[in-house]
């Protein structure tokens, strides 16, 4: 962890939940991306993090914008800055609902434009802002308030859809291994073109466990292999070390359910569903870097 | 440069000569020659610009506002349908006090699919902070976008301004223009709030209702000097270009007894509805509203006024009207009339200030006065 | 003020011809206006444009209901529009037509624009180009001088064949 900066662009002033693993990537992003960076936000648990007006808990330009909107935006935004000859980052750090759902159009626009910028989901898996409302990123069986009997559709694959664009560079995160994030968005950023990035963010409130376990909540998602840590840079997929050896021996995928108030009550089929996802994934992503495809 | 063109390719030319930094398009008809126009200004090096060929209208306007707060001059250009989809990022340019101009190609709205001229489009703009200017000539079209850019961006005003040209009466009608040798008309972009790292900033974060009330009253305070500015403005043009405009158009008012209001191409074949009717004796006059918002002082006092709404708000009435007799109290004359393209000519207007009804609304060749 | 309404079908260059014609008479020391009557943009569909010419500025956006003069670029469509509807008892109609056409009242003159496109070789995308021959044509007939129609077209179109269609279009029509 020597090699990540000291300086602080996001301020112990928050207004984030307590346990909130958002907020805790929000802080490596930016000491990755450094001072010349401009965050786009579209409506989000971040609108609401950042403070309320006056006050500021970031030490980095913020746009908030519609909830639509913060692809197109930084669109306009990153070709302002070329046409000013500058080089700030322009980077849009959004939600799940802001990006599977209502934002997959701008975000998709953007891409195949080739927009020069970062685009960061931080996954929560659902409507984090407004209560727990389910998101087309809300997992199978997860409760939410607008599932209260489980959901009953698989989570949205946003990252194959997101590679079928061929950005120059995409990766999948996790709140529980910031040196991996810190890395992949040093990265990105030192690549022209649409960059994405995935993370997943447990939210204490939303999953319903207790704020202390946010980081074990994230670990026992990439053990389990629920949630997989990749790159892929124009095209070529490299699995990330704390997934390599989750994929080999995936710890048991009750580990990471028990603990969530979100699958109380997931009926023996619905599990079994999850765990034959896992696997699938497991060995789609396997046999793709193996080559095997 | 004396030449001949389209309202759509005067604005295109406009867009060209003001030379904004980045440019968001969409295409939607009838507007689409000016950004196809644009495109190729962009393409042959005439213009260096960032194009971005965004994948909607709301996506067109978040590009726009991206752009202007990153610190570029950014432009615009949409119609009906487009405007209405990107509705809330209208809001939000104001809200965000960015001077973006776009074109609104008045065009009416589904269903049925119809693309020919209407208003109603763009009076559903008309309460997010705007301003709102419509022209009647493919002259004004492209005078009324050079000058926009320069109102939007006075540091007294930094609000949107919205163009409007009637949808292919105007957009696609040929006729003379005369394209300008700008020099100094339009300064350097320069917007007091724009993005610098050096100096981070949260751009409309979380505001609780004071400070958000106290914004709003800023958008009005602006609102109200742009009446001021856009009359500077029109002067300084008027002075180095020869051509003046002003909030109305007035055609032979000074004595009339009856006086027509329209907007758009049915405000300039208004005029020559009221030479025919001086020919026949009648003392009438036409006054063409230019600018709708800010809304301007109208002198109507002692006459009788036909108004005549290219758009309607159902419930209620004609918007400009209505919006006459809030301003004025006078009890118009009111003529819907031209809605999807209906033709209206210059003999049918001068039958509405035969048969005027003061008070009364007269949907044209649907309904008796009502 | 003199008003012309063209009728040709969508491709075929009638709201082109239109535009030529306003920039022709404008060149002329005119004021003129070209305004086509579009609905959707398809190919083959019958569309109307106008053009007005005056002395002074030209206030009128509406349609030409009582045109001085009509051009009909396409002849088949007379099988489905009236073309002559509203016609001025004095008015003219011009035909892209080798021969005479029954049925034409007022001033009818013909003239074989697309053969006269086809000797030029002027063909795109497998359509005789009519919309700058039939300025020659307009030319004769007085619309537009020569000069101002030859310079119209050269102002629009870089390929000098145009010019020559217009020429042999301006000495076929017969008056």
């Amino acid at each position: 962890m020597s090699a990540i900066p000291k300086e602080e662009y996001l301020y112990k002033c928050t207004s984030a939940c307590a346990g909130c693993s958002s907020s805790l990537c929000l802080r490596y992003v930016l000491k990755a991306a450094g001072p010349d960076s401009v965050l786009v936000v579209p409506a989000c648990c971040t609108s609401v993090i950042q403070g309320i007006y006056p006050g500021t808990a970031m030490n980095v330009p913020v746009y908030n914008v519609a909830f639509a909107a913060a692809a197109a935006c930084a669109s306009g935004m990153s070709e302002a800055f070329a046409a000013l000859g500058r080089e700030t980052n322009v980077i849009v750090y959004a939600g799940d609902g802001g990006t599977v759902d209502i934002g997959i159009q701008a975000l998709s626009g953007a891409f195949e434009r080739g927009t020069n910028f970062l685009y960061i989901c931080y996954d929560n898996e659902a409507y984090g802002n407004t209560g727990m409302q389910r998101s087309g990123a809300t997992p199978l069986g997860a409760r939410t308030t607008t599932t209260p009997g489980g959901k009953p559709t698989t989570k949205k694959d946003l990252d194959r859809i997101v590679e079928a664009h061929n950005p120059p560079y995409m990766a999948t995160a996790c709140s529980a291994y910031p040196l991996d994030l810190y890395k992949k968005v040093q990265k990105a950023l030192s690549i022209e073109g649409p960059k994405f990035i995935h993370i997943l963010a447990p939210c204490p409130p939303g999953w319903r466990y207790p704020t202390e376990k946010t980081v074990e909540m994230g670990k026992l998602a990439v053990k389990t292999g629920t949630w997989i840590l990749y790159e892929r840079e124009f095209g070529k997929l490299a699995i990330s070390g704390p997934s390599k050896a989750a994929m080999k021996r995936p710890a048991p995928l009750e580990d990471y359910i028990r603990g969530q108030g979100r699958f109380k009550n997931l009926s023996p089929e619905t599990l079994d569903l999850m765990r034959q996802q896992v696997q699938q994934n497991i060995q789609r992503l396997s046999r793709e870097e193996a080559g095997v495809c | 440069m004396l030449t001949i063109a389209t309202g759509n390719r005067a604005v295109a030319d406009a867009v060209k000569a003001a030379k904004p930094g980045v440019i968001a398009a969409y295409p939607i008809t009838p507007q689409t020659e000016i950004v196809e126009q644009i495109a190729e200004y962009v393409t042959a090096g005439d213009l260096d610009s960032r194009y971005i060929p965004v994948e909607s209208e709301h996506s067109a306007m978040a590009a726009c506002i991206g752009a202007s707060v990153g610190g570029v001059r950014t432009f615009t250009a949409t119609s009906s349908h487009g405007l209405l989809y990107m509705h809330e990022m209208v809001h939000w340019a104001a809200g965000a006090r960015l001077p973006i101009v776009m074109a609104n190609v008045n065009r009416a709205l589904g269903p049925g699919w119809n693309t020919w001229a209407e208003h109603t489009d763009a009076f559903s703009q008309r309460d997010t902070g705007w301003l709102q200017v419509f022209v009647g000539t493919v002259q004004e079209a492209y005078d009324a976008t050079l000058m926009a850019f320069k109102i939007a961006e006075d540091e007294r005003v930094l609000l949107p301004v919205m163009v409007n040209l009637d949808g292919f009466t105007l957009s696609h009608i040929t006729q003379s223009l005369d394209t300008v040798e700008l020099g100094d008309f339009l300064p350097p972009f320069r917007l007091p709030h724009a993005i610098d790292t050096s100096n981070p900033l949260g751009y409309g974060p979380m505001t609780g209702p004071a400070d958000y009330f106290r914004f709003r009253w800023d958008i009005e305070r602006s609102m109200r000097d742009a009446r001021g500015v856009i009359t500077e403005v029109e002067r300084e043009f008027a002075e180095r270009f020869g051509r003046s405009y002003g909030p109305t158009e007035e055609y032979r008012c000074e004595d009339a007894d009856v006086v027509v209001v329209a907007m758009g191409t049915l405000g300039k074949e208004a005029e020559v509805a009221i030479d025919r009717l001086r020919d026949e004796g009648v003392r009438a006059g036409s006054m063409r509203l230019r600018w709708f918002r800010p809304f301007p002082d109208l002198d109507l006092s002692g006459r009788d006024v036909v108004v005549i709404d290219r758009d309607y708000s159902f419930g209620f009435g004609g918007v400009v009207a209505h919006s006459l007799k809030s301003k004025t109290g006078i009890e118009p004359y009111s003529v819907i009339a031209g809605l999807g393209g209906q033709e209206v000519t210059y003999n049918d207007i001068a039958d509405f200030v035969r048969n005027r009804h003061p008070g009364k609304e007269m949907w044209f060749g649907v309904s008796d006065h009502v | 003020m003199y008003e012309i309404r063209i009728h040709s079908r969508g491709g075929q260059g009638g709201v082109t011809a239109a535009k030529l014609l306003a920039l022709a008479a404008f060149r002329d020391g005119k004021h003129a206006t070209a305004c086509p009557f579009y609905g959707a943009e398809r190919r083959g569909a019958p569309v109307v444009s106008f053009v007005r010419i005056d002395d002074e500025p030209i206030k009128v956006y509406s349609q030409i209901h009582e045109p001085d003069l009509v051009i009909v670029l396409d002849t088949s469509i007379m099988d489905v529009v009236d073309v002559l509807d509203g016609l001025k008892a004095d008015g003219t109609v011009l035909l892209n037509s080798a021969h005479p056409v029954a049925g034409c009242n007022g001033t009818c003159r013909h003239v074989d624009l697309t053969g006269i496109a086809l000797a030029q070789n002027l063909v795109v995308a497998g359509s005789p180009i009519l919309n700058t021959p039939v300025l020659g044509a307009l030319a004769k007939v007085g619309i537009v001088t020569l000069p101002s129609a030859l310079q119209a077209i050269r102002e629009m179109f870089s390929d000098e064949r145009n010019v020559k269609a217009a020429e042999a279009a301006y000495e076929e029509l017969k008056i």
